[in-house]
């Protein structure tokens, strides 16, 4: 397989993913913030630092309001993470690879990607936005769905399910370190604590975890635990070691994978051994980091040993 | 009853299938029987039949514009067909093969001894002044000597019914693959007359073109790694490229796909690391193929091409070079070429040509430029041309000083009259002009012609121009054979 296409479908996939998780984290953002009292003065800007983009966002926005906020996340091009970049970026990158994509799959792509960019307005205001955001997500899931259903699981493949893991890996691990931050003055804040509940459910949510949460851990909603859910469990599709262990069953497929296999073995031990019940804001923060750095590596194993067309 | 043709007219002109006023010709009696049963609605049925054919596989032919994914095809498409018999296409395609292996004959001369030169039967200063002769191909000798493998040469008719070579397309034709999907759509939608007539196929178009690419590995090995060389996802042909390759089982690479390393081997990068290319379908112009030999700022290449062609490490199809004949100058020397080489009369002959170059032909074209049609020798797409008698006195002064001063560029013909094809306007059909491009493919022992081509077709009332961006269309070609059974 040639490198430029095989880096074309792992592009793809994370593209696809970052759409849907940009959805999910909105559409729940706007749940929570209707159920905290006003006093808890949790406003938006959580999920632009999330993403990582509040440098870029201060660049075109004055005010960080929700309707400037919704509109940076889903139809602002300067924004790489915004909705509609992904979906565009996921396009451009399946344009080249018709021929290895099922025609369905390049024909929802453009069908996503239309809707996302002719009915932005209905997300940006509040009154339709859940049935916009869930359109959103629920076209991500069909491209999931037809490309599981229909592409051929070749090597290629491969490359696709790396691409959704490592997103969803990146994800994850962004949204417990922001929200954990930002939610939660660990359990100190008398006035909040009957809401404590509500903001991890909500973190659970943001990451469709919540069902089965339940399922696994029935005990009420609490933090090591969800930590532990998110980050620990091997079923969870969302959770960080189900995603790397994805991916260190997609690369044994491919070749020349020695160093970049030591490097995810590595970091699920680094999963593995942490206790959530010790980590407490600062340390929480710190693992993270070192949670994504390990996905950064990794990143760059595969780039290096099956993309690079500079030699 | 929706067509009548008894009011279909022909006169002065020749049209594909009507003879004479309701009189078909034999091979289009019965499909013009089976049009004159349909009533207004079922034409509307099939015509609807085949835009839904067209609209289904358009996604997997046309890349969406950037306008909100439209679907736009780039041609519109005519259900009725232009047929030709089989007795007369036997003789087309005995000339087209003819032409093309003297012009391959002409291309390897030219880059070696240049004999044709040295008897004086092709002009030395037409040489010098070419614009599309690459120095750097002297000396070069590709697999059996053959530079243009994929030919596509376009046949006009005139009103007297003679078929003539209007150009040759030596470089990079396209065009081939609309008439592949254009059989497909007639397949869907006109079942029952495919029971009625032996149709040709032309579906083994990329079969052929597998096999004439892969007789030109360098290496002998069972399966020669092939593959499809195109400027990009933005090129208008993009479709094609990736279709053939795909119908092919090639990759469809890009330059930055390609590495030629110190030892002039061409690899492609690949996820195992690099693997060796033995031929190259390359569908990117001369000029842009290796910026170490050719434009230096080229990003659609791969540097180093050159050097791995020259060293016989790689084939590259049509060869660097083979543009040198494509060239309505060199056009006019056609017949003489074939003379030259093969010993042989044309048995397509040329459009009529008056060569500039020549000082009794220029005084005649300055004369009666009124009369003809004045091209360009470079120009492809209808551009830079002038029609005298539709010109204005200030363009055809114009043309006769660009003529003085660049005789050696200017060709000129006469207008000719293009034969017809009843075409469906409304829901009744007139006659349009059309032309025809045939594909030849030239391997190292075998030599492929098309079963017919892509027809095009000028949709304007009384209108030549059968370019896409000007209002052109295409039809389906049969080649029929009415001995069959």
């Amino acid at each position: 397989m040639l490198s430029r296409v095989a880096e074309n479908i792992y592009w793809m996939a994370r593209y696809i993913e970052r759409a849907e998780n940009t959805a999910r984290l909105l559409n729940v953002t706007t749940n929570l913030i209707l159920d905290l009292p006003r006093s808890a003065n949790v406003g938006w800007e959580p999920t632009i630092e999330i993403m990582g983009s509040e440098e870029i966002f201060h660049v075109h926005y004055d005010i960080a309001d929700e309707r400037h906020i919704l509109k940076f996340m889903i139809a602002d091009l300067h924004n790489p993470g915004s909705i509609y970049a992904s979906l565009q970026g996921a396009r451009e990158n399946a344009r080249t690879i018709r021929d290895i994509i099922p025609r369905e799959t390049w024909e929802s792509i453009n069908d996503l990607f239309i809707y996302t960019k002719s009915n932005a307005q209905s997300g940006i205001a509040r009154k339709n936005r859940h049935s916009y955001l869930q359109k959103i997500i629920l076209g991500a899931q069909t491209l999931t769905g037809q490309l599981a259903g229909t592409m051929y699981h070749d090597i290629g493949y491969d490359f696709l399910r790396m691409g959704r893991n490592l997103e969803r890996a990146d994800m994850t691990t962004r949204i417990i370190d922001v929200r954990s931050a930002d939610l939660l003055e660990e359990e100190h804040e008398e006035n909040l604590t009957p809401y404590e509940n509500i903001q991890w459910m909500s973190v659970l949510k943001s990451l469709t975890g919540y069902q089965m949460y339940r399922r696994i851990i029935q005990i009420r909603v609490r933090r090591p635990d969800v930590l532990k859910f998110l980050l620990q469990d091997r079923n969870f599709p969302r959770a960080v070691y189900h995603t790397l262990c994805e991916v260190e069953s997609c690369l044994k497929n491919l070749p020349k994978h020695t160093q970049s296999v030591k490097h995810i073995k590595e970091l699920q031990h680094t999963v593995l051994v942490a206790n959530p019940d010790k980590l407490k804001q600062d340390e929480l923060h710190n693992f993270i980091d070192k949670l994504q750095a390990g996905l950064i590596t990794i990143h760059n194993d595969i780039t290096n040993s099956y993309f690079r067309r500079d030699f | 009853m929706a067509i009548r043709w008894g009011s279909y007219k022909v006169k002065g002109i020749y049209d594909e299938l009507i003879r004479a006023s309701n009189k078909p010709r034999d091979a289009a009696k019965p499909l013009c029987d089976y049009l004159r049963a349909l009533n207004d609605k079922e034409i509307d049925e099939y015509k609807a039949a085949a835009e839904l054919a067209i609209h289904v596989m358009g996604i997997t032919f046309t890349v969406y514009s950037e306008a909100e994914g439209s679907i736009d095809r780039a041609w519109p498409f005519d259900i009725i067909p232009r047929i030709i018999d089989k007795n007369e296409w036997d003789q087309i395609e005995r000339g087209l093969k003819q032409r093309v292996q003297a012009l391959n004959l002409f291309i390897d001369d030219l880059y070696h001894d240049q004999k044709i030169v040295k008897d004086k039967a092709f002009p030395a200063e037409l040489l010098q002044d070419s614009v599309n002769f690459r120095p750097q191909c002297v000396g070069i000798t590709p697999p059996s000597n053959i530079w243009a493998h994929i030919c596509g040469s376009d046949l006009v008719r005139d009103d007297k019914g003679t078929v003539y070579v209007l150009e040759d397309n030596l470089r990079v034709p396209s065009g081939v693959s609309y008439m592949l999907e254009n059989r497909m759509v007639m397949k869907r939608v006109f079942p029952d007359l495919f029971e009625d007539y032996n149709i040709l196929p032309v579906d083994d178009y990329p079969s052929h073109l597998y096999d004439t690419l892969a007789s030109l590995s360098p290496r002998d090995i069972e399966q020669p790694e092939i593959v499809v060389l195109t400027p990009g996802v933005y090129n208008s042909a993009y479709f094609e490229h990736s279709y053939l390759a795909q119908q092919m089982g090639a990759e469809l690479v890009e330059g930055g796909d390609l590495y030629v390393d110190d030892k002039d081997v061409v690899y492609m990068r690949t996820v195992e690391g690099l693997s060796r290319v033995d031929v190259i379908y390359r569908r990117i112009d001369d000029m842009f193929i290796d910026p170490e030999v050719f434009h230096p700022d080229s990003m659609l290449g791969v540097p180093g091409l050159m050097r791995a062609w020259k060293a016989g490490n790689v084939a590259l199809a049509n060869a660097p070079g083979a543009g040198v004949a494509d060239d309505k100058v060199v056009y006019a020397y056609v017949p003489e070429i074939i003379k030259y080489y093969l010993g042989e009369d044309a048995l397509i002959p040329n459009v009529p040509t008056y060569k500039c170059n020549i000082k009794t032909e220029r005084d005649h074209v300055l004369e009666n430029i009124d009369k003809l049609v004045v091209k360009p020798a470079n120009e492809s797409g209808g551009y830079g041309m002038l029609i005298g008698p539709q010109a204005s006195k200030q363009e055809r002064e114009k043309f006769k000083r660009l003529i003085k001063r660049d005789a050696r560029n200017y060709v000129a013909q006469p207008m000719l009259t293009l034969s017809t094809a009843p075409t469906l306007v409304g829901n009744r059909v007139e006659p349009r002009h059309l032309d025809l491009r045939p594909f030849i493919l030239s391997g190292r022992d075998t030599t492929h012609v098309t079963t017919g081509g892509l027809t095009r077709v000028a949709l304007r009332k009384g209108s030549t121009v059968v370019n896409s961006s000007q209002g052109g269309g295409s039809k389906d070609t049969w080649i029929v054979d009415m001995e069959g059974d």
